[in-house]
């Protein structure tokens, strides 16, 4: 196992490579260096010197990946390429245009993204295998048939539908929670309720069904027919046996999704206030800059491979068969 | 065990109950602030800048401009927007000298003048809010000097400096702010434009460069630059309450520039205070925690949720002014005069990104003022048989108040005077030019996508500004004609007619023989867009000119413009000051943006209009002035190098609690005039926002309906028998 982890990790450096690669190359295509000096400094009277004074300042004024009026090495390190993207292998993510310091940034907002996205996914995750349960132990029945339907209504409805929906009947009609906002402590849950709740609706109907088709692969299995034939409870048959093979497949969905709650969502954290990673994530793009944008794919891509590789633990830890080598 | 469990629930709720603490469920402050005198303003992105030589964009002034004070400031209530006192004891009258520093008359010939002093007075006994940038010791040292790392190891924010001091307010710290202009780090966006005007300030910019590439050479990039080491020419400091600075020519909007925070005091004290090792990489900056002898101090700067002004215990007590336009008295605005300002202790502003959320807390009391975007205008307004605007009557009964205003802005169409076929100074481009203008009906386009916000431009200049002219001597007669009581834009066929003569006859070359096809460079836009740039199309389709759309992101357009490769585009611009020369400017052939990268996007040069500017800019208002204006607007409406839009008129909405509203359109530091009814807003939000608990529980029941009979076939299920 140690050596397949060791094999796995040094995967992730050719990986990561690549993303960043792939991250720089379609920046700088969309976005000059001078499209971003512009950006910093603003519509109104700005000259050409003021831009290329910004470049200078920030490194901008270097060629994007090969330098040829250097010498030696320096023509693959005095680039913007190898300044900034490669700093991010000792995670070293540099400072944003607005020059505050990336990491700290990333650090501050990684617990607002945390406060929401967690209980939506625990919740979620309970709610989804609760009523997928359900639906396979009604099966063939008017609740299995309706609650398919409901799951596939669910599925067709957009999600900025549930945020806009959830915000007006909840927080405009019925005055139960903050319509949008953040608070600190405690009393951060008065405005995590709404939006995770909603994380938890939005996915419910995509993610039941699929729990379910799980479920009844497992109960037409011989095995489950033994049991039955043992004379066990469909209750102890469903938690004691199916719910265990199930969980195979579901955990190839849910470990993998683990490491994303750092991430938070980029439309929830924006309509809910919510100051997290989701919202950086965006206001970046948004203002085009480049040094949150790669900070935050090359942790986006780490996050994955360490998704991945949990995934792959996961399943030696439920099904003994599963030997990582 | 099950106790212990059941307690552990309910304290999951407590923030819920406790922290609504009687006040409604769904309020998003704390409950202890509830019936406090706070103003709730929100913002819906992040300020970039704070540090006063930097920031420009009105989401960031909206921030300084109460923290920071300027010499000079505008009248709250007084229309035409007039300048007034700040920290200045008045505002500064220019004395004129020649080339060799004598004294000119101040009737002297604009040509003979080479210089221009403003010295400026400031009040005694201002001070700073409190900073522990002042903080000393016993024995006069600076508390917070030459910091550690070790210092600094459990410093992350400025509440972490225990200590404060303050002091009063030196001539020296405005000094420093211009010398702070030509800082080769900040990047301050008027140092080109000043430097052209304050003496020295090109050469004080290219010594601190130098400067600062030695540093940078050394590895030192970061190091902490000593400006008080290096004298500026054109600013001097004769006492400890007076400066002077020494302008080449005349350039009398400078007044204005010194009523922006551009302008304000910068201690050097606070400079050398985040100039530190160490501080910027834990964002401690002067861009970050701004410092002023304002009305409001920033106490908490989170950008990515809220920001909080407070008031600054140290504000040296100006009070509201005593008289203002007439109207004004009845409309209930001078009933503080005379009374010590700010109102208000504390603004909170939320980072509210979406435009829904904004809206809704609006109308639940959480937000004190809005604006109405195009969703929900109709919800919020109506208009009465006469055209007059008014809030509809689900706002009236929340006591909901409408202000509108025309805005000095304006939002154009414009030719790039570079390309062949629409630019140019040729009779043929010129007619087309008109003809188009007379074509795209804007009145119909204020209606349709702006809700009648806006009223049609007659020529750059919108109300407000010298210059501009209302009635019939302010129209246009290229395109409109004076109807007897109002301009009435000339029918289809005078563009025709203007179409064919410019050799484009039913919109066809009559050299090629072929249609007219004419490119509008946008910049993308969603399919939201689609039904204006197909109201674009048709109106060119009214001449039978075909108009492609070159749809673009915001960088590609502007480096096709930068270029000069658009054709067609559209832009806007908003006043910086309240002076007509910063709007015809825009047209100046010497800011021509392909030649200089100047601001006249569209290319234009007319010598005659280059001439009358260059003339202009330098007067004061005057009949004079206005004549050579008028000559001007005369030269672009028969150039029509834009068609000239509209002048937009932005609608608020008000709560009833809140007063001395009155809209301004070129002050920022308005907040400290404003007041608040607290006791009136606490009232009202409780009673609009009770909790409403039967669809819950409804929701519940409806859960309970359908699992019930799920239960009982399980229970049906598990007793059955096994059957054949």
């Amino acid at each position: 196992m140690i050596s397949y982890l060791i094999r796995r990790l040094l995967y992730a450096i050719p990986i990561l490579l690549g993303v960043n690669v792939i991250t720089f190359a379609l920046f700088f295509l969309v976005n000059t260096p001078d499209d971003m000096a512009r950006m910093q400094l603003g519509a109104k009277r700005v000259t050409p010197e003021a831009i290329t004074k910004w470049k200078q300042e920030r490194g901008y004024d270097k060629p994007l990946l090969y330098n040829a009026d250097a010498a030696g090495p320096g023509k693959l390190t005095h680039t913007i390429f190898f300044e900034k993207s490669l700093r991010m292998f000792v995670f070293d993510f540099g400072r944003a245009d607005d020059g505050r310091d990336i990491a700290r940034e990333i650090r501050l907002r990684m617990g607002p993204s945390l406060a929401v996205a967690v209980p939506a996914f625990f919740v979620g995750l309970l709610v989804y295998i609760t009523f997928a349960l359900g639906f396979a132990f009604f099966r063939a029945t008017y609740l299995d048939f309706w609650g398919v339907v409901i799951c596939i209504a669910a599925m067709s409805i957009s999600s900025m539908f549930y945020i806009i929906g959830g915000q007006y009947l909840i927080g405009k009609l019925w005055h139960l929670v903050p319509i949008s906002g953040f608070s600190g402590g405690v009393d951060a849950l008065r405005f995590i309720v709404l939006p995770a709740a909603i994380g938890v609706i939005g996915s419910f109907g995509a993610s039941t069904r699929l729990y379910r088709t799980f479920f009844l692969e497992e109960i037409s299995k011989d095995y489950v027919r033994t049991a039955r034939a043992k004379g066990l409870t469909e209750m102890t048959v469903l938690f004691r046996h199916v719910l265990k093979n199930a969980m195979i497949p579901i955990l190839t969905g849910v470990v993998v999704a683990i490491p994303f709650l750092f991430i938070g969502g980029l439309i929830t954290e924006s309509f809910f206030g919510i100051p997290g990673l989701g919202s950086y994530t965006i206001d970046a793009i948004n203002s085009q800059d480049f040094g949150v944008v790669r900070s935050m794919v090359f942790i986006g891509s780490l996050l994955y491979i360490a998704g991945l590789l949990l995934t792959d633990i996961s399943y030696t830890l439920v099904d003994p068969r599963v030997r990582l080598a | 065990m099950k106790v212990h469990m059941q307690r552990s629930l309910w304290v999951l709720w407590l923030p819920l109950l406790a922290g609504c603490g009687g006040s409604p469920w769904n309020n998003p402050y704390p409950a202890s602030d509830a019936g406090k005198n706070i103003l709730y303003a929100s913002f819906a992105e992040r300020p970039k800048h704070l540090d006063p030589v930097q920031s420009y964009s009105s989401n960031e002034i909206t921030f300084t401009a109460q923290i920071y004070e300027p010499p000079l400031q505008y009248h709250y209530l007084q229309r035409p927007y007039t300048l007034i006192p700040g920290v200045a004891e008045a505002v500064p009258q220019p004395r004129y000298l020649d080339a060799s520093g004598r004294q000119l008359p101040a009737d002297a010939a604009i040509k003979d003048t080479a210089y221009t002093v403003y010295e400026i007075k400031i009040k005694r006994g201002i001070r700073y809010q409190p900073h522990p940038a002042f903080a000393r010791e016993a024995n006069g040292e600076f508390r917070y000097r030459n910091l550690s790392e070790r210092d600094l190891a459990d410093k992350n924010v400025l509440a972490d400096f225990r200590e404060q001091g303050t002091r009063e307010l030196k001539a020296q710290d405005f000094e420093y702010q211009i010398k702070r202009l030509a800082h080769p780090r900040l990047h301050s966006p008027i140092l080109g434009l000043m430097a052209d005007y304050i003496v020295g300030l090109k050469d004080y910019a290219e010594r601190l460069k130098q400067v600062n590439d030695g540093l940078v050479k050394n590895g030192s990039d970061d190091a902490w630059i000593d400006l008080t080491a290096y004298p500026l020419a054109g600013v001097e400091v004769v006492d400890d309450y007076t400066y002077r600075i020494r302008l080449k020519g005349r350039y009398p909007q400078f007044l204005y520039w010194l009523a922006m925070p551009f302008f304000a005091p910068v201690p050097l004290e606070v400079d050398r205070f985040f100039g530190q090792p160490g501080m910027a990489k834990k964002n401690l900056t002067l861009d970050w925690y701004p410092v002023g002898t304002g009305p409001y101090m920033l106490t908490e700067n989170d950008p990515n949720r809220v920001m909080v002004l407070e008031r600054n215990p140290n504000f040296h007590g100006e009070t509201y002014p005593g008289e203002g336009e007439p109207g004004d008295a009845a409309a209930g605005l001078l009933v503080d005069a005379g009374k010590p300002l700010p109102f208000v202790d504390k603004i909170v502003f939320t980072l509210e990104k979406e435009g829904i959320p904004r809206w809704n807390k609006f109308l639940q009391g959480y937000y004190d003022a809005s604006g109405i975007g195009s969703d929900t205008f109709d919800q919020a307004v109506r208009f009465g048989a006469g055209g007059e605007a008014a809030v509809t009557d689900s706002m009236q009964k929340q006591g909901i108040r409408l202000s509108t205003t025309v805005a000095v802005s304006t939002y154009y169409m414009g030719f790039n005077m570079l390309d062949p076929v629409v630019g140019g100074s040729s009779e043929r481009a010129r007619k087309l030019r008109q003809a188009i203008s007379i074509a795209v009906d804007y009145e119909e386009y204020i209606s349709i996508f702006r809700n009648g916000r806006g009223i049609p431009a007659q020529g750059p200049l919108p109300p407000g500004i010298f210059g501009f002219r209302d009635g019939q001597g302010g129209v246009n007669p290229m395109v409109y004609a004076w109807d007897g009581r109002q301009a009435a834009r000339k029918p289809v066929e005078a563009a025709k007619q203007l179409l064919a003569e410019a050799g484009y006859p039913d919109g066809v070359d009559s050299k090629a023989g072929t249609p007219l096809v004419l490119y509008f460079d946008v910049t993308a836009r969603g399919v939201e867009a689609k039904s204006t740039l197909d109201w674009y199309q048709s109106q060119f389709a009214k001449i039978n000119v075909q108009l492609q759309v070159r749809p673009t992101d915001y960088n590609r357009f502007q480096d096709k413009i930068r270029k000069g490769n658009a054709q067609i585009y559209e832009w806007g611009w908003h006043a910086d000051y309240p002076d007509p020369e910063n709007f015809l400017f825009l047209l100046h052939g010497a800011q021509g943006k392909v030649k200089t990268q100047g601001e006249n996007a569209s290319n234009y040069a007319n010598p005659d209009y280059d001439r009358a500017f260059e003339q202009m800019k330098n007067m004061p208002n005057s009949a004079e002035r206005e004549a050579i204006i008028d000559r001007m607007l005369g030269i672009l409406r028969e150039d029509a190098p834009w068609l000239w839009g509209f002048h937009p008129k932005d609608y608020a909405l008000y709560h009833a609690w809140y007063g001395n509203l009155k809209p301004n359109k070129i002050a920022y530091n308005t907040m400290k005039y404003h007041r608040i009814d607290s006791a009136l807003r606490e009232q009202q939000r409780r009673a609009w926002n009770q909790p409403v608990w039967w669809p819950s529980v409804l929701g519940v029941l409806v859960l309970i309906a359908f699992a019930l009979p799920a239960l009982f076939a399980w229970r049906r299920h598990e007793r059955g028998t096994a059957r054949r």
